[in-house]
């Protein structure tokens, strides 16, 4: 078939065409970006929208998932049983002498506060939920839980594991939620080192340690210290524990977190009452740095 | 065969619905808790590899406009500032498009060679524009062995989207 001059000038309009639509598509990208960095209440809602929609299905798909990885680890357990056993009679001695001066303690507390007419701090509430995805990858550090406003959850709010923090509420939809962790580039928490009291801003280099920044006091550095919020920015309570100092190998001051991402399956969202619908600390940050 | 009956249309309609179907599902999945430790932060971006696969493959079936849509809906799940992915699924997808008879008329090896690159310029792409919207500069080991990962997983997901292909589109 030979290609007359109309079919091939129908060619050349749809590969016209073909490149419009590409180019078109490129702007749109930069156009959300802007739009994104604008951060209107628009985008907001619709990642809430997008996230509530898919959660169901990635709840289902999870199931089997985590059914995986609960077996995988049960054969890994059978293995060390036998040195577990003994770790962990050695832990639970230690450990009960840890009870005993924690009781001691306790009611030595309890007296001193009545003898001071200490105020306590405001009861928590919890909310449990299930991490349903990890968004994966390099470039941001968070989790969608299966909890939202329907169930009391809010923007702000701590969210923590057995071990520590894990991290803050993100984004609130109707039943799912992002937490930012500790590690993502946006995550910035006033924090201090337990024994010095030296206070810092740790935040986020999407790697697994984040940074201590503007520490108050940089002589009494001892790697291995404990690193608990600080409870500046009235958003988090003060002593929540939040990993371990150690120095990188930068020369950067890091904190290893307590919380292992990988092992997350339930966590804890922790009203304090402390108005978590607050803007957080990073937000009323980078308004005040754009004035 | 050109399909004359409605089940026909339906059964090709569906058919012609899976590059998009599978890829959704690629990103679906690379949001689960697979709970490996230090697999989160490192992850492959699987739907990078379905658009890829598939804008050599059958970009009829998955167009740019479809590539910008996963895009978006990965920006969206994933917490990625908006417009990020949507721009480098765009731009993978493009490149696939662009050097398509080249693929084609060539071996596995030579197409994975092509991803390599086109992940490699997508990592660094997604770096920068993250460095730029954040205003601070991400770590960049991580992303690195995110790449590495990538590149290492992309002729397993090829092999069995190939499968899907094989199986389901086989007639054209």
């Amino acid at each position: 078939m030979k290609p007359t001059s109309s079919t091939a000038r129908l060619a050349i309009v749809k590969q016209l065409a073909q490149r419009f639509a590409f180019t078109a598509m490129a702007a749109a990208a930069f156009a959300l970006m802007l739009v994104g960095k604008a951060d209107t209440v628009l985008v907001e809602r619709l990642r809430t929208t997008a996230v509530d929609a898919v959660t169901p299905v990635l709840e289902m798909l999870s199931r089997p998932a985590a059914t995986m990885a609960e077996m995988v680890d049960n054969v890994r357990q059978l293995a060390h049983i036998r040195t577990e056993n003994t770790l962990l009679r050695e832990e639970n001695l230690k450990l009960m002498r840890w009870q005993e001066a924690a009781r001691r303690l306790e009611t030595e507390n309890g007296q001193l506060k009545s003898l001071l007419n200490f105020v306590p701090g405001p009861d928590a509430g919890f909310v449990a939920a299930r991490v349903v995805a990890d968004s994966g990858g390099a470039f941001a550090h968070s989790v969608l839980i299966n909890a939202g406003s329907r169930d009391g959850v809010r923007k702000g709010q701590a969210v923590v594991s057995g071990e520590g923090l894990v991290g803050r509420v993100h984004q609130v939809g109707q039943h799912s939620s992002r937490v930012l962790l500790l590690s993502d580039l946006n995550s910035h928490l006033p924090v201090m080192l337990e024994t010095t009291r030296t206070r810092a801003i740790m935040t986020g280099d999407n790697s697994e340690r984040p940074k201590l920044n503007y520490l108050s006091d940089t002589l009494r550095l001892a790697p291995g210290d404990r690193v608990v919020t600080s409870g500046h920015g009235g958003v988090l309570p003060p002593g929540l524990p939040v990993g371990l100092m150690v120095q990188g190998s930068d020369g950067a001051v890091r904190v290893e977190p307590f919380v292992d991402r990988h092992k997350l399956e339930y966590v804890r969202i922790v009203d304090y009452g402390l108005g978590g619908t607050i803007a957080p600390p990073e937000e009323g940050m980078s308004a005040g740095g754009k004035r | 065969m050109r399909p004359t009956t409605l089940t026909q249309r339906l059964d090709l309609a569906a058919r012609n619905m899976l590059p998009v179907v599978l890829t959704v599902l690629l990103l679906l999945l690379s949001l689960l808790p697979l709970k490996l430790p230090g697999l989160a932060s490192i992850m492959p971006p699987l739907a990078m590899m379905g658009v890829f696969y598939w804008g050599v493959y059958r970009p009829d079936l998955l167009s740019g406009f479809s590539a910008f849509g996963i895009g978006v809906v990965q920006d969206l799940l994933a917490g990625l500032p908006l417009g990020v992915s949507a721009l480098v699924l765009l731009l993978i997808h493009g490149f696939a498009l662009a050097r398509r008879r080249f693929f084609l008329s060539h071996a596995f090896p030579i197409v994975w060679g092509g991803f390599s690159l086109a992940s490699a310029g997508a990592f660094f792409l997604t770096w920068l524009l993250i460095f730029f919207l954040a205003g601070r500069a991400p770590d960049p080991h991580p992303a690195l062995i995110q790449f590495l990962l990538t590149v290492l997983i992309f002729p397993l997901l090829a092999r069995l989207m190939g499968l899907a292909h094989q199986t389901f589109l086989k007639e054209d």
